[in-house]
């Protein structure tokens, strides 16, 4: 069966490690954080100033001047700093940010990624998503594997105005888990549980390289 | 000590004319000049051209002077929260120029570093990158992207002193700071204005020099966008 937000949130949780820095973007990249083990030794940065971000504060707790970049309330936890937006970045560019994690509209086989712009229907804008593209090491997609018309993310070339180029390392979807080589494609890594090669052979619209058994994911 | 203290919002804002470049500190609602823009709507400046990482939301932020079409153009990074805002893109009413929210920061930061221009990767490869000087160092590819120029900065802090010194609180510090530095005019609202001598020198996030106005803000009323919580008594 496909995976829901929480179960792809879920099976990148288990990409995390200790001593990391982490950024995580909006939608179900934030859902990450929900599934940290007990006493495992990171930290999340919001790019709009926070390393050491806490979860949401309890009722009637909320300071309006303590939010994430998705400009919900949270928390800071011991150990947290609060900085500029331009140390923010700096700190991105200087890659002392060790993943992060975002969503997407369109994926491509070379890594490269589209998700801030449908022209004439959605301009949104970038937020801070080409600067992590364009700087981090570590990349992984959170997305769904098609969109709402049933067309496959995964695509051979991305169709929609780009963020980044050949940046994505590693896709996380309600179907698999890829890894991506900018020379051969999408390799698949896992099955969600229950779903079939053929389904997401089907499903996958760039260049996939199906290699032995492919192991069902472990959630 | 050279007192850059004045009465209030309206004093504070003498010289902006029409037509000019202002930077609006804050991140979505968070450490906006809430005084200051109120008065700018009062004052009815038009053709202006914003410099901030968003544009407010309906009814609030710079969703005021959109709505009051005192807004030429909006240099921003991330624009979604707003329908008014959408409306005038779209009609090509609001002229729209967006740009990474790292690059916004540094574009600040330059002005106020006296630094006419750096290279950054962000945006290669990207519509982002049409028309701009692209460089290799060490093998990789930069935008060269200039230092902004703006006529007013208009900044919130939580402290602030007569010297203009100025302290902010938690993230709603964000682009308040380089804003602050970069400013031709920087005028700073802050919620709490003390006499000099009253806030450790070694607290001071952006110090005086950079700012030339200041004044108590009034009447905050700090919005919330999203408003998450979870219940009592539940575990992390």
């Amino acid at each position: 069966m496909a995976l829901d937000k929480n179960g792809i949130a879920r099976r990148i949780a288990q990409e995390l490690r200790e001593g990391w820095y982490v950024n995580l973007g909006i939608g179900i990249p934030t859902l990450v954080a929900n599934f940290v083990p007990e006493g495992f030794a990171l930290e999340f940065q919001s790019e709009n100033g926070i390393l050491g971000m806490g979860p949401f504060p309890f009722e009637g707790e909320e300071d309006a001047d303590l939010i994430n970049a998705g400009k919900q309330t949270i928390t800071s936890l011991p150990g947290a700093s609060f900085f500029d937006s331009a140390t923010s970045f700096g700190m991105i560019r200087a890659r002392k940010v060790q993943l992060t994690v975002l969503g997407a509209m369109e994926v491509s086989d070379r890594g490269d990624i589209a998700n801030w712009k449908i022209p004439g229907r959605m301009v949104k804008g970038m937020g801070g998503a080409m600067d992590l593209v364009a700087s981090a090491d570590n990349i992984i997609v959170a997305m769904q594997h098609s969109n709402r018309e049933g067309e496959s993310k995964l695509l051979s070339a991305c169709t929609l105005p780009l963020t980044g180029v050949g940046c994505v390392k590693k896709v996380v979807t309600d179907l698999a888990v890829l890894e991506i080589d900018p020379q051969r494609g999408f390799i698949l890594l896992e099955r969600a549980p229950g779903v079939s090669i053929d389904e997401i052979i089907a499903k996958t619209g760039g260049r996939l390289i199906v290699e032995g058994d492919v192991p069902e994911m472990v959630l | 000590m050279i007192r850059k203290v004045v009465a209030n919002a309206d004093l504070a804002l003498d010289g902006l004319a029409d037509g000019m470049t202002l930077m609006v500190g804050g991140f979505g609602l968070c450490g906006i000049p809430e005084n200051l823009i109120a008065a700018l709507r009062l004052r009815g400046s038009r053709n202006l051209t914003c410099i901030a990482n968003n544009a407010g939301v309906d009814g609030f932020g710079l969703g005021l002077l959109l709505e009051s079409r005192q807004i030429r153009k909006m240099i921003s990074s991330y624009v979604g929260e707003n329908d008014e805002f959408e409306r005038q893109m779209l009609s090509g009413e609001l002229e729209v120029e967006l740009i990474p929210q790292g690059t916004l920061a540094e574009r600040c930061r330059a002005a106020g570093a006296g630094i006419p221009a750096f290279f950054t990767p962000a945006g290669v490869g990207t519509e982002v990158a049409e028309g701009k000087e692209v460089r290799l160092f060490h093998g990789k590819p930069y935008l060269m992207e200039l230092a902004f120029d703006a006529d007013f900065a208009l900044v919130k802090a939580w402290k602030g002193d007569e010297a203009g010194n100025l302290i902010f609180k938690g993230t709603a510090r964000n682009f308040n700071p380089m804003m602050a530095m970069a400013g031709r005019i920087t005028v700073a609202e802050v919620e709490e204005l003390v006499p000099a001598g009253m806030l450790d020198p070694n607290a001071i996030h952006v110090p005086g020099i950079f700012v030339h106005r200041i004044f108590q803000g009034a009447h905050y009323q700090k919005r919330i966008e999203q408003r998450t919580v979870r219940p009592k008594n539940t575990p992390l």
